[in-house]
């Protein structure tokens, strides 16, 4: 049997091997992913909180006049400006947002230093990503100590606390409140929690990545992604901070 | 980050980056004390619905520099762009659908 078979050239595309149809490394897109997915849990999270807060009856009435809820009968949701006005060293002074703005400012400029230090990546200056991590390092630790600071104000509360139906509560735990409804003080634990979880994290992964360039791993690799795809990371969770302060704090 | 091409020096490149650093920067301090600024100015007892709209805005505005420069997205391929940015479309759905189902709860709970 006799057979012609002429072979067509094969049609190429940029999808069949040994390019980067969307121009960036393996790594890099797989952290964009992990990126979209912890976005869609952050945002479930505090869809929820919206949710929730929908749910209660809110505070009617001038906010300078603003109390805590003394009654389970009319439970309304606590203003934040009026929950979160403590600043360390400043007590019994009202300070409203100023120490959760402030914590905003130093992830922020975490992430400025951040940027510098990809910046000095890309042009293999060791020194400078030397100094650029370290100064993300400390701005994330310092954060985090801020966090741990209003965990336990808002966990001990305000000196006069306040008398619900009769009971005198001072502060927030998972069981009493002394702001309002419980679930207020639940998803202030769970949502400012589960973003202190992501900055702690992000610095053990920057103090990895500085390990590394200090030992020149980076160096002898030829290239210093990696602190790209820290660096996506630590952007992140910034980026998470801004919403957060924004539904959380300001709204 | 800024725009630069193969003609200019790695120091002019730098310099053009640390511009773009700088400019990201000062938008995003302003615009949180833009924030602060309306969040006290706000007159007792007005709706708070238009300040919550130009909370919501000012934060997009913040989101949105973050990820295209910081975060580099703005300098990616657009495919790349696409894929990260439609999948967060769902979430749109999903604020409907729980405020909506929280609208219905509100009503059950005040019939009961």
């Amino acid at each position: 049997m006799s057979s012609s078979t002429t072979l067509k050239n094969p049609v190429v595309t940029k999808w069949d091997g040994g390019e980067r149809p969307m121009k960036a490394t393996y790594g890099k897109l797989m952290m964009w992913f992990f990126l979209v997915s912890d976005a869609f849990t952050f945002a479930s999270l505090l869809i929820a909180y919206g949710v929730v807060r929908y749910m209660h009856p809110a505070y009617e009435g001038p906010y300078s006049a603003f109390e805590f809820a003394t009654s389970s009968d009319n439970f309304y949701w606590p203003i934040p400006e009026k929950v979160f006005n403590a600043f360390p060293g400043l007590h019994g002074v009202d300070a409203p947002l100023m120490f959760v703005g402030l914590m905003t400012f130093i992830l922020i400029l975490s992430s400025v230093t951040m940027v510098l230090a990809v910046e000095a990546g890309e042009r293999k200056s060791k020194a400078e990503v030397e100094k650029w991590m370290l100064w993300t390092i400390v701005g994330g630790i310092t954060f985090l100590a801020c966090q741990a600071w209003e965990w336990s104000h808002f966990i001990h509360g305000t000196d006069e606390g306040v008398i619900r139906d009769g009971v005198q509560i001072f502060g927030a735990n998972l069981r009493e409140n002394q702001y309002g409804p419980q679930l207020f003080a639940s998803f202030f634990f769970f949502i400012t929690g589960f973003h202190g979880i992501h900055v702690t994290s992000g610095v053990i992964i920057n103090i990895v990545i500085f390990y590394n360039v200090v030992m020149g791993t980076y160096e002898e690799r030829g290239t210093y992604e990696m602190i790209e795809k820290g660096g996506l990371y630590w952007h992140f969770v910034d980026l998470v901070w801004v919403f957060v302060f924004t539904f959380f704090y300001l709204v | 980050m800024a725009h630069f091409d193969a003609s200019m020096t790695p120091e002019q490149i730098k310099a053009a980056k640390m511009k773009t650093v700088v400019k990201v920067t000062a938008i995003l301090a302003i615009v949180t004390i833009i924030e602060f600024i309306f969040a006290f100015a706000w007159p007792d007892g007005a709706s708070r619905t238009p300040l919550n709209i130009i909370f919501v805005a000012l934060t997009l505005v913040k989101a949105g520099y973050i990820i295209w420069e910081f975060m580099h997205l703005g300098h990616e391929t657009k495919l790349l762009k696409f894929v990260i940015l439609f999948p967060l479309l769902f979430l749109v759905w999903l604020l409907v659908a729980l405020f909506d189902e929280g609208g219905a709860v509100v009503t059950a709970i005040q019939n009961w």
